[in-house]
């Protein structure tokens, strides 16, 4: 009777103490993320290069133009000359090529002259402007980290990177959806206006069940705006299936929760 | 029993683990307007013509003017018609929802029409093709002359629908129609849909008649003309034609608008250079003096809620825009920045307050908080003014000038509108030159 007792008690402590252990707000994930976060940002600027809005484009170009002047004016003037020291030109040369150049007399030399810099210069482009691109994307996303007071999307952020999708995964998907959302534009900008939406899926990415978290705001009187921005979320859910799923790891992703908030973008 | 007990934690613990959730924010998204497909409207075969109208022909024409609604919103895309696939008649009973995705629709407008006994009766569906279903089904019943405003009521009902807003359709705006030159203007009451058709001109250009305004709550006018070269502010009833003149002031009246219950009239009197803002109740007579300053306080302008105006004064040296409560007190200048503000006027949302600003030669329509903070500039001109709000705030109507002729010596005068977010700037076409405009509120409510 005793050792039941004891038995029951014990297994009672350890069923509590799961219960609470497992709950989101216990859930401490590491603040300070790994370096590998710079690598997977290559994959997600080319994932997340989608077309953007005017507006949106402008302010993003704005942004990367402004980052771009901060990051050539911090490079130093030698390293290419560092990285490549056998494809210098020689001075002698670079008197020729300026001469063909101005004079633009000789246009198989000029196109061979050309064709040699652009090539010696492309290489040097494309580096420079993949590290840029790098920093620039890295700065973005950390600003928008700071930016972004929401509690909610700081944790969730945490979430999805400890709990079944990697940095890239998680910005294929959000790209994806980016693509398919349309975004309601005659939203009130002070709102509160978050839908979170429930996504049970298959292994292809298909949905198989969805849900809007709070779906009866939807019907209450004054939540016009509300409703709309989850059609809206629901819809885009729908065109983009099947989803960009890791192949791997059903179980970790079968079910997944979209916050859609647009607030920060009608905000410019 | 120990057994059980380990298996039933491990078990558990794998559930839990399994079972967290991932969470992905969705932060940004396509700007880009909404595809839409709008079939033409399915006519009934039994329908009888009706006067000079073809029936047969009013399916494909409601729909036109439903898809001009739309793309001149800017929230929309409709969807060129020879990509759909379906008949309307079997897209309005039940569409083949693939069908329509695939020429990238995300919501699809089905109809059908039929008259009978002089009625036209329309019915339209608004369907949200993602979701396969019904989001709006509604019918009207009108004369079949009347087939324009239904129009407009099915894209301010799919508006407000896809959203949230009330839309702005079905209304009309009044506004000044100029002709000849420029020393000799001929200037008349005009009154148009929104979308530029129906004109109908109300005076016949004897008198000068600046600044008409609606009434929002009915089909009443107010403006102000110049009679025997006293500048006078009037009422018109649309409806009937009669008009009057609004009080028995000794002087000039001018700037006239009305209050949001449109129970009384705004406007400004001037006498011996003081011009100040006074109140006259319609059913009573009664006149009300607002300021009393030494300055020129003109262009007064309600809040939605009627407990606040605003007007510009040249109180502070330069003219500005202030507020104050309906009965005059509280006094607060809310413009800043570099320039002078005038024509201000109250969002029928009542977060905005539009205006015109003039800075180094150009004029500027802006929107400022009725704080006077977040002031935003959203188109610049050579000239222009009198910003009028949409019903539903969404919308600025002002008119611009500008030179026209070879040598730039002519000019003209046109009605544009434009998106608070400042885009989607447009002109709306009028028959004549235009200026002074007036939105009215939504014809059916």
């Amino acid at each position: 009777m005793t050792k039941s007792l004891i038995y029951s008690l014990s297994f009672h402590a350890i069923m509590i103490l799961l219960t609470v252990l497992s709950l989101p707000f216990m859930i401490r994930e590491p603040v300070d993320l790994p370096p590998i976060v710079s690598m997977q940002l290559i994959q997600i600027s080319d994932e997340t290069n989608i077309p953007f809005a005017p507006k949106a484009r402008k302010v993003i170009n704005k942004v990367k133009e402004e980052e771009k002047r901060v990051v050539s004016e911090q490079a130093p003037p030698s390293a290419k000359a560092k990285e490549k020291p056998d494809r210098i030109p020689l001075p002698k040369k670079q008197d020729e090529k300026k001469k063909l150049v101005k004079k633009k007399q000789n246009p198989k030399e000029v196109k061979t002259e050309v064709r040699q810099t652009s090539e010696f210069e492309k290489k040097d482009i494309i580096d420079t402007n993949q590290i840029a691109a790098l920093i620039d994307k890295a700065k973005e996303d950390s600003a928008k980290v700071k930016k972004n007071n929401n509690k909610l999307t700081q944790d969730s952020k945490k979430n999805a990177f400890a709990k079944g999708l990697t940095l890239s995964e998680e910005d294929a998907l959000r790209a994806q959806i980016f693509g398919c959302w349309t975004v309601p534009l005659g939203l009130p900008y002070d709102d509160d206006l978050l839908v979170r939406i429930k996504l049970d899926l298959k292994q292809d990415g298909t949905i198989s069940r969805s849900e809007i978290l709070d779906h009866e705001r939807m019907n209450r009187p004054g939540q016009k705006f509300y409703k709309v921005l989850a059609e809206s979320a629901l819809r885009a859910v729908r065109i983009c299936q099947p989803l960009r799923v890791p192949q791997t790891g059903y179980d970790k992703w079968k079910t997944i929760q979209l916050n859609f908030n647009p607030m920060e973008m009608l905000k410019g | 029993m120990k057994k059980t007990f380990y298996i039933f934690v491990i078990l558990f613990l794998k559930f839990n683990i399994a079972h967290s959730l991932i969470e992905v924010d969705i932060t940004r998204g396509n700007l880009d307007p909404l595809p839409i497909a709008v079939s033409p409207l399915y006519v009934d075969v039994q329908s009888e013509n009706y006067k000079d109208i073809k029936i047969k022909e009013l399916g494909e024409l409601i729909s036109s003017v439903i898809e001009k609604n739309f793309k001149s919103t800017g929230l929309f895309n409709p969807l060129n018609k020879d990509a759909f696939v379906q008949k309307p008649d079997i897209a309005h009973l039940k569409p083949r929802f693939e069908d329509w995705r695939l020429i990238t629709a995300q919501a699809l407008v089905t109809g059908k029409i039929s008259v009978k006994d002089n009625k036209l009766k329309v019915e339209f569906r608004l369907w949200d093709l993602a979701a396969a279903q019904e989001m709006v089904a509604l019918a009207f019943t009108t004369t079949p002359s009347n087939w324009r405003r239904v129009a407009h009521i099915i894209s301010d009902k799919v508006y407000e629908r896809l959203t949230g807003e009330t839309g702005y359709f079905d209304t009309r705006i009044i506004y000044v129609s100029e002709t000849g030159l420029k020393t000799q203007r001929v200037k008349k009451l005009a009154i148009m849909d929104q979308d530029g058709e129906n004109t109908k001109y109300l005076t016949l250009g004897n008198e000068l008649v600046l600044t008409p305004r609606f009434n929002p709550t009915n089909q009443l006018v107010t403006y102000m003309s110049y009679f025997r070269n006293l500048p006078r502010v009037y009422l018109l009833d649309i409806e009937t034609g009669i008009q009057e003149v609004v009080g028995n002031f000794p002087g000039m009246t001018f700037a006239p608008r009305f209050s949001p219950d449109g129970k009384k009239i705004i406007m400004s009197f001037a006498k011996e250079g003081n011009s100040d803002i006074y109140t006259m109740d319609l059913e009573t007579r009664l006149v009300e003096k607002i300021t009393e300053d030494s300055s020129i306080d003109t262009s007064p302008s309600f809040s939605p809620d009627g407990k606040y105006i605003c007007f510009n004064s040249d109180r502070s040296g330069l003219q500005q825009i202030y507020t104050m409560k309906s009965d005059g007190t509280n006094v607060k200048r809310i413009s800043f920045g570099n320039g002078i503000y005038g024509t201000p006027v109250w969002s029928p949302r009542g977060d905005l307050i539009a205006f015109t600003k003039m800075r180094a030669g150009k004029f500027y329509i802006g929107v400022m908080r009725s704080d006077g903070t977040g002031e935003r500039l959203l188109t610049e001109n050579y000239y222009q003014e009198a910003p009028s709000w949409s019903p539903n705030g969404r919308l600025l109507v002002f008119y611009r000038e500008t030179k026209s002729g070879k040598d730039g010596s002519g000019f003209s005068a046109k009605l544009w509108s434009i998106d608070i977010t400042g885009y989607n700037e447009r002109e709306l076409k009028t028959e004549t030159d235009a200026s002074d405009p007036s939105w009215s509120s939504l014809l059916s409510k």
